[in-house]
């Protein structure tokens, strides 16, 4: 798919978190927003998947291990076809399908229920092991939060991932550098990522900008290196796409008013 | 009579279920030679999965497996269910994955690696899980029965077993979520789990000499659990003793009291670990310690008719 129309995929999914998160009065913005230009390239452009058949046994399995972005992966869901935007109106309410957290019981589309962080990895592990074990030439993505990497179980999975050479598995950093109590360094450095994922048996791959759609293709694209899981950092900008929500900490699990989500949906606008 | 530790059952029981079922995947973190898993591994190398020392990971990649049709059976020490919880929890469990889980060295009969090995409270941890099934086999020949029903059932089941050569008795009929009556009695009833059934017994042959009928009821399943026979055996012998290597918090004893609560029953008491933790020691050196032998538990219940 072209960039142009991923990028209009993208704002429509920005739009999208705007609208859920400011009508459930709650959810989380910031984290969904510096993803979303992985949401919508790995949905529209890179995994193998058919919302008519979202059982399908060979189907590429997407794990968001870090869960509280349910609303971008939401948004992308919907605008790809898995469920309608009715379902928006449900988020985070009873009986809704669109849960705080995302749950592969209630919600279409969805391949592990995830929340509780380092997790999401691990499962995604099991899932690309399981493949190579049944001979399922699907791939298996994980998107994980830098603040996450702060959770001891992403580098017990990323050790297995390395020991049963998983080159049918690739784990994408959302590196936007904050987290709920202040900045990663503050809270916890993570030190040098990139060296630190290296030295687990990864095959990384940098991208400047994790909120450039053409980038973030192109590194999705790479080919697999073989016998290795793959490793995509992507530096991104919490709240990306939201002038008063770009790069500050309190939009992490904080709702936009509905003034404040008219100005956001204004600017993004097109 | 024959005896044989129940976590070695659980190591042939895999073996065997390794050959009828080719979607049983066995994983284990680095504790083959002790949860009995190296028997599969010799048998299936293709099917065994080792995951180091790293129980949290080993679970979370079963319930990956799980979703790729596998049937995973993962293997360590019951004293890490608690280590493993959230994963247990939020990663198999919530979702309802198909992942088993066969736990061993539960209890004080470990033995000499002391308290922080003993698990005393997993039989808790796991009955309070929507969804999980938890087997408790009485001998080797539940513990076969608990690993096929196992394979069976879609969703997580738990099988807790021990580490201790305990003895084995005639195969019985088994139901998952059946009790079952081992020894009739009218004076008063023994509810026991796993392998303080022989305790069970001896303490109603104590009880025998001294002119007191003792039914004796073994409950291989704690949940679902059989509240119905727990009930008709409340209604016939009034007097309810439950005894269990476990915590009497939230093991059998609190399982069949939820059951009889306004049953008729006269005299209720548990017989368990007390609130508190293990300590090294020899096996039937400590049963003595925490009063869990046929005598003690027979002690017991005498004071208390």
């Amino acid at each position: 798919m072209d960039i142009q129309t991923l990028e209009k995929y993208a704002r429509q999914v920005r739009r999208d978190i705007i609208t859920m998160t400011a009508a459930a009065g709650a959810g989380h913005p910031g984290g969904s927003l510096s993803s979303t230009e992985a949401f919508v390239a790995l949905y529209f452009d890179v995994m193998n998947v058919d919302p008519k058949d979202d059982k399908n046994p060979n189907r590429d399995r997407f794990v968001l291990s870090k869960g509280h972005s349910a609303p971008g992966l939401y948004g992308t869901l919907c605008e790809r076809g898995f469920f309608c935007r009715e379902e928006f109106d449900h988020f985070r309410q009873l009986h809704g399908i669109l849960q705080g957290h995302p749950d592969t019981k209630k919600c279409p589309g969805i391949d592990a229920s995830t929340g509780s962080l380092g997790q999401g990895i691990s499962i995604a592990v099991g899932m690309a092991l399981g493949a190579k074990h049944t001979g399922n030439k699907c791939h298996v993505y994980t998107i994980i939060g830098d603040g996450e990497s702060q959770e001891g179980l992403v580098w017990e999975a990323s050790m297995a991932a390395a020991h049963y050479k998983l080159d049918n598995l690739t784990v994408i950093l959302d590196h936007n550098g904050l987290q709920i109590d202040g900045t990663n360094d503050e809270v916890m450095s993570l030190g040098d990522i990139k060296a630190k994922a290296m030295a687990f048996g990864y095959d990384v791959i940098e991208v400047a900008d994790g909120n450039d759609m053409k980038q973030v293709v192109e590194a999705l694209h790479a080919p697999a290196c073989p016998g290795k899981p793959r490793y995509i950092i992507l530096n991104t900008l919490k709240g990306k796409g939201v002038s008063f929500m770009e790069g500050q900490v309190g939009w992490h699990g904080k709702a936009p008013n509905a003034e404040q989500a008219a100005q956001a949906l204004k600017e993004l606008e097109g | 009579m024959e005896k044989k530790a129940i976590r070695v059952a659980y190591g042939e029981a895999l073996v065997k279920l390794g050959e009828e079922n080719e979607k049983v995947v066995v994983l284990d973190a680095d504790l083959a030679g002790a949860t009995m898993t190296n028997g599969f591994k010799k048998t299936y190398p293709d099917r065994f999965y080792d995951l180091g020392i790293a129980e949290a990971n080993m679970v979370d990649v079963a319930a990956g497996m799980s979703t790729m049709g596998l049937i995973p059976f993962c293997s360590t020490f019951a004293v890490f269910a608690g280590r493993n919880y959230d994963q247990i929890r939020n990663g198999v469990c919530y979702p309802k994955f198909n992942v088993k889980f066969g736990f061993s060295h539960a209890g004080i009969t470990l033995g000499e690696d002391g308290g922080s090995h003993q698990a005393i409270e997993d039989i808790a941890l796991m009955r309070v899980l929507p969804g999980m099934t938890v087997f408790v086999p009485a001998d080797a020949n539940e513990c076969y029965e608990c690993v096929e029903a196992a394979a069976r059932i879609e969703g997580p089941v738990y099988i807790r077993t021990s580490r201790l050569a305990t003895p084995v008795y005639d195969p019985r009929p088994f139901t998952v979520g059946k009790g079952v009556l081992i020894r009739d009695g009218s004076d008063c009833a023994i509810f026991s789990c796993g392998i303080m059934l022989e305790h069970a017994l001896d303490a109603a042959d104590v009880l025998a000499e001294k002119g007191i009928s003792a039914a004796v009821v073994s409950f291989h399943t704690l949940k679902p659990f059989d509240e119905e026979l727990a009930c008709v055996y409340t209604a016939k012998c009034k007097n309810v003793f439950t005894v269990e290597e476990h915590s009497v918090i939230g093991g059998l004893g609190d399982a069949v009291a939820s059951a009889i609560i306004g049953k008729g029953v006269e005299k209720f008491m548990k017989i368990g670990i007390n609130d508190v933790f293990g300590q090294s020691g020899k096996p039937a050196d400590l049963l003595k310690e925490y009063e869990l032998t046929g005598p003690q538990i027979a002690e017991k219940i005498l004071k208390n008719l």
